[in-house]
Order: C-alpha cells, then sequence, then structure tokens
C-alpha cells in the first residue's frame, strides 16, 4: 500500500569527486521522493552515478576524494546531511540500509552468519541475549534460508550465492529499516535465483510496507519490482514516472532509446538497437543538455542550457527541451 | 584435524631425521677437532688415544648411529669446549635468549600492528608517513649501529641504562629495542598493506551499511581478515628470535644462543653445533604446526584434511 507522505525526500543532492583529472560530478543535483511502502527503480547505464546517489544517501561516499557538496536527503522529515558521523551510525543500518551487489563478497568471511546479523540487532536495539537469537531465527525464516539453528552457526563458504544474497537481506531487514536500497542487488545471480529473490523481495516489501530503492540497469526488473522509475544520464534524473506510464509514455530521448534497445521477443532482426556515441566524462560535461551529443532530436538550445524539469503528465516529470 | 595433526608430526620426524643427517655430515666437514683439542706438545699417540676414546676413529655411519641413539634418548653429547653435556649449555643460554627474544616479539607485534593498523585506516596522513619512515629505518639501519648509537646516547652520554650484560629490566631494554626496531619495521608494513587490502573490501562497505561504529569496523570485521599474513610473518621472527640473534647479542654482550652456536662454530665444538641445529630445527618445525593449526581457528575457510 503506497500512501501519500514521502519517507524520503532527495532535494538537489550533489556528490562531487575531486580528482587529479578535475571535479567529476557523479551526482549533479539529483531530486526524487519516495513514499511509505513505494518500490522506486533507479535506471541507467554503468557510471552515470546511480550507486553513488545511494552512497551519498547513507552517506559512505568514498573518501577522501568524494564530497556530497549540496542538497538534502530528508528521511522521515530529518535531513542526513547536517548529522554528525556518530548520528549517523545510528541511523545507517537502522531506519535507512543497504543490500549490495555481490553476494559473495559482501558477508564476512570469518564470522558466522549469525553473529553478523546478530551484530546489527545488537548495534541498534537493546534487546537481551535469547531475544536477538530468537530475531536471528525469525529473519532467517523471513528470508526462507531453512532450517535457521543450523544455519545461523555457518559461514558464509557453506552457502550459495543465492542463500548468501538472502542472508544479506536478512541483515538489511533485521531492525524494521523505513528505506531499503537494493543496489543491483540480483545483478550477480543466476537469473532462476534472480527471480526468487525479486518476488520472495516483493513479498516483504508488501508485507512490511517498506520503501525501496531498487538500483539496476535491467528494465526486466523495474518492470517487475518497481512502482516508480526514475532515469539517471551522467549524473541527473532525466525522467521520472509510474512505471506504466513510463513504458507506455517515455518522454526522454533517452528513456525511448533505452527502451528500443531492449530486444524483442516477437521481432526479428538483424542487428539490435543501441545509442550512438558513448555516455559523457563526467569531470567534463558538454554545456547545456549532456544527453545532447547523442540525441536525435537534438536542437539548437539543447547545446546551450540544461532543460528544466517539467510535468509531462500527472506523475511524469522529464527534463528535456522537446517537452517544452 | 586430530588425522591432520598425527599427519604432520609423523611428517616432522622425517624432517628432523633429514635435518640430523645433513648437520651431522657438515659438521664433520669442518675440520679434525682433535688437533683443536690435543695439547701442542701431545705426541701421534696421544692425539689416537684421544680419538678413540671421542670415537672419532669409527667409520661416519657408525658415529652417526651413535649421535643418533644419543638424540633420541635426550644426550647430545659432551661439549668439547666447556667439556659439559651439549643440553646443559643450551639450556644455560636459553633463558636468556627466550627472555630477550619475547621482550622484543612483544615490542614488534604491539608497536608493528598498532603503526600498520593506524597507518591502515589513515592512509596518506601523517602518521602514516610517520610510519613508513619508522618502518623503513627499522629494516635499513644496521642492527650493530642502532645498538651502539643506542649505546653512546642512553649509557655513555644520559647514563641512563647499562651497556652491556643482563640481570635487571634496564638491561633489557636496549637489546630488546634494537632487535625489535627491526622486526617491527616488517610488521608494520604488512599490517599496513593487509588492512588495506581488506578495507578495501565489500564486507568493510557492508559492515558500514549495517551502522556499526568505526572501532568495530576495523577491530572486528577489517582486523580479523587481516591477521593471516600478519601471523604468518609473526611466527617466522619468533623462530628467528628464539634461534638467537649474534649481532645484538655481541653488542650487547648477552649470554644467548646465537653467539653460542658462533662461538661452536669457531672452536669446532661439533656436538655443539649439532645439538643447537637440532634444537632449532625442532622449534622451526613446532613454531610451524602450531602456526598452521592458528590459521583454522581464524580463518573458517582453511580446513585440514
Amino acid at each position: 500500500m503506497i500512501s501519500n507522505d514521502n519517507v524520503l525526500e532527495v532535494q538537489d543532492l550533489k556528490t562531487h569527486f575531486y580528482t587529479s583529472r578535475g571535479v567529476v560530478k557523479a551526482v549533479d543535483g539529483v531530486s526524487f521522493a519516495l513514499k511509505r511502502g513505494e518500490a522506486l527503480g533507479l535506471v541507467g547505464e554503468s557510471g552515470c552515478g546511480k550507486s553513488i546517489t545511494c552512497f551519498s544517501l547513507i552517506r559512505l561516499v568514498p573518501r577522501p576524494a568524494g564530497r556530497i557538496v549540496g542538497g538534502k536527503v530528508l528521511l522521515e522529515g530529518e535531513d542526513l546531511l547536517t548529522k554528525n558521523e556518530k548520528e549517523m551510525t545510528k541511523i545507517r543500518g537502522k531506519r535507512i540500509t543497504m543490500i549490495l551487489q555481490d553476494p559473495m563478497m559482501s558477508l564476512n568471511p570469518v564470522f558466522t552468519i549469525g553473529e553478523q546479523i546478530t551484530e546489527t540487532i545488537r548495534v541498534h536495539q537493546k534487546l537481551g541475549k535469547m531475544e536477538i537469537w530468537e530475531k536471528v531465527k525469525e529473519m532467517l525464516r523471513l528470508v526462507r534460508i531453512p532450517s535457521p539453528e543450523v544455519r545461523m552457526r555457518e559461514y558464509p563458504h557453506q552457502m550459495s550465492g543465492g542463500m548468501r544474497q538472502r542472508i544479506s537481506g536478512a541483515i538489511a531487514l533485521s531492525c524494521q529499516p523505513s528505506v531499503l536500497i537494493a543496489d543491483e542487488a540480483t545483478t550477480a545471480l543466476d537469473v532462476t535465483i534472480q527471480a526468487q529473490f525479486l518476488s520472495l523481495f516483493k513479498e516483504i516489501q508488501e508485507q512490511a510496507n517498506l520503501s525501496m530503492i531498487v538500483v539496476t540497469h535491467d528494465f526486466g526488473i523495474v518492470a517487475r519490482a518497481c512502482d516508480r522509475v526514475a532515469v539517471m544520464y551522467a549524473g541527473k534524473i532525466v525522467e521520472n514516472a509510474e512505471t506504466r506510464e513510463l513504458f507506455n509514455n517515455p518522454a526522454h530521448p533517452y528513456t525511448i532509446a533505452l527502451l528500443n534497445s531492449l530486444p524483442k521477443m516477437e521481432m526479428k532482426v538483424d542487428t539490435l538497437y543501441s545509442i550512438e556515441g558513448q555516455p559523457p566524462e563526467l569531470h567534463a560535461l558538454p554545456p547545456g543538455c549532456s544527453f545532447a551529443p547523442r540525441c536525435s532530436h537534438v536542437m539548437e538550445i539543447c547545446q546551450r542550457e540544461y532543460p528544466p524539469q517539467k510535468e509531462v503528465a500527472p506523475g511524469h516529470f522529464a527534463r528535456c527541451w522537446l517537452k517544452g | 584435524m586430530a588425522n591432520y595433526i598425527l599427519k604432520r608430526l609423523w611428517q616432522a620426524l622425517i624432517c628432523l631425521i633429514g635435518i640430523s643427517v645433513i648437520i651431522f655430515f657438515l659438521s664433520h666437514l669442518s675440520g679434525d677437532p682433535v688437533l683443536l683439542m690435543a695439547s701442542p706438545e701431545a705426541t701421534q699417540e696421544d692425539i689416537e688415544e684421544l680419538r678413540r676414546t671421542l670415537g672419532l676413529d669409527k667409520p661416519l655411519y657408525v658415529q652417526y648411529w651413535v649421535f643418533i641413539s644419543g638424540v633420541v634418548q635426550g644426550d647430545f653429547g659432551q661439549s668439547i669446549k666447556w667439556s659439559k653435556p651439549c643440553i646443559d649449555v643450551w639450556l644455560s643460554r636459553f633463558p636468556n635468549t627466550l627472555l630477550l627474544g619475547s621482550a622484543a616479539m612483544a615490542f614488534s607485534l604491539i608497536v608493528g600492528i598498532l603503526t600498520g593498523v593506524l597507518s591502515a585506516v589513515k592512509v596518506g596522513g601523517w602518521f602514516d608517513k610517520f610510519g613508513k619512515i619508522f618502518a623503513l629505518m627499522g629494516q635499513s639501519l644496521p642492527v650493530f649501529w642502532v645498538g651502539l648509537m643506542l649505546i653512546l646516547i642512553f649509557s655513555v652520554n644520559l647514563g641512563w641504562l647499562p651497556t652491556s650484560g643482563h640481570g635487571s629490566w634496564k638491561h633489557l631494554i636496549m637489546p630488546a629495542f634494537t632487535l625489535g626496531w627491526y622486526f617491527t619495521a616488517a610488521t608494520t608494513r604488512l599490517s599496513r598493506s593487509a588492512m588495506l587490502d581488506v578495507l578495501d573490501s565489500e564486507y568493510i562497505k557492508m559492515a558500514r551499511v549495517k551502522g556499526l561504529p568505526e572501532y568495530l569496523v576495523i577491530m572486528k570485521h577489517a582486523f580479523r581478515n587481516a591477521l593471516i599474513p600478519i601471523i604468518t610473518l609473526a611466527a617466522l621472527n619468533l623462530i628467528m628470535l628464539l634461534n638467537g640473534t649474534v649481532i645484538t647479542e655481541v653488542v650487547f654482550n648477552w649470554e644467548g644462543i646465537g653467539r653460542l652456536v658462533v662461538d661452536a662454530i669457531f672452536a669446532r665444538d661439533y656436538p655443539l653445533v649439532q645439538c643447537c641445529v637440532l634444537i632449532a630445527s625442532m622449534l622451526f618445525i613446532a613454531t610451524n604446526l602450531f602456526v598452521d593449526i592458528l590459521y583454522a581457528y581464524i580463518d573458517p575457510r582453511i580446513h585440514y584434511h
């Protein structure tokens, strides 16, 4: 059930990297809102700033090169960017958390999975030892790990990739977060395991009325798991709409091109469609619209000024001069 | 695990037999000890007599058999130079080596790991730069020079510490530091690089995402994973320290195993050389076995069959 209040509101977020080659504007004025119980897909090519956006939300941008230089991240009305590190450790993992991309690497090899779930609960909640164990078992059951009493004494290397990713899920869910970010959480999994993981998470998300940000480059996942989609290009969100609306009426030429790049079963083609050119270098963005050099509808104004955000249909936003 | 340990003990035994053969023949290549032992005015008959009493007139394989059956019963033979059982001579020196070795070891572990870990956590910072210089100096300054400089500053100029010998904790400070610094250097560098590798990993990112406080991220999640290479190095260092460190012992006139062996070699005291080398090999094998078992406790992915 999606309610109307925003759990998370991101306003004009900017994260830059200061490198020897210049300032890389990895996240360059990103704004979006996430409603309670909503799953938002964050889509874009590699290097467009999806992951850095997510790490900015939980304030774990790689340092010292990366810095959040502006904007607001309002989690239930509180601006996370004004918190100090100590306050952030109390928020991270408890109210906003993340599942990382590679389940084979994201669990610590030298601790039992029971310990890895336990410690998360221990730092965030005041519970007795027995209560925590019960909770860990409950979490493992929630993510469908068979015989949790046995499994919680085992180490990550004794489990399959799909299981490990579900355990990452159990860790993420163990403190009932308001917002869960899944950063390419299914990319490293086999397709069948991917489907299982997705449907499990969809189910948990609906039951717990959890708000999720699903970072992916796979429109199949978006179609299956997301209520809304935000399309990112070169550090900016270029289009943001409800999933069905975006698939039916894409407004931005980049979104249209992305959707056209998906191979279709019913059509026989000799060559697959691809977008001409390369994504721009983030430390040397062209003036005006960053997509202009690759856009087939490019106009004179596109090369001068970045288009403002326009509401092209109710709840459907795009940044393109074609739309006004 | 029990099977594995039995297998390793069996291998250790074979290894020790091999070492005993090599060291036995090597020490017998070093010249005729009888000529050294006999007094200058000894006649050829006296010399032959001495050779017979020492059993040196027998064929080498018989001599080896006598030697090795003694060793099995805990008898490493008489020291020629000390006219005492070799094992007694060794035992009289070992406590000194153990004391100096453990002091240097403790120093190198505590200072080395702390410096390495802190350098990795604050990589590129002033502490990291200090750590690098500290490690570079420890590894490149010759031990005898460091020892002499310390004596010059703290004994001769300041008069705070005794120049040499042993007896009190004051005697231990300079030799332990001199020796420890050298071993600290490698420990620092290895701890730093091991920690840097680990800190870059996904599970550390995950530990932070979970909201763990930074000290848990570093000391629990990162350090435990960085331990394997650190322990490997520490074990090698420990073996070297326990088998004596000649230069430091000479500089500070410390009566340890290192000097004992070198003196025994110069005196052609071959039973004592054999005794020291064989015990050194045993310590080496025992330490390695202990460390291998320790690995399995630190990293659950390691299994022995």
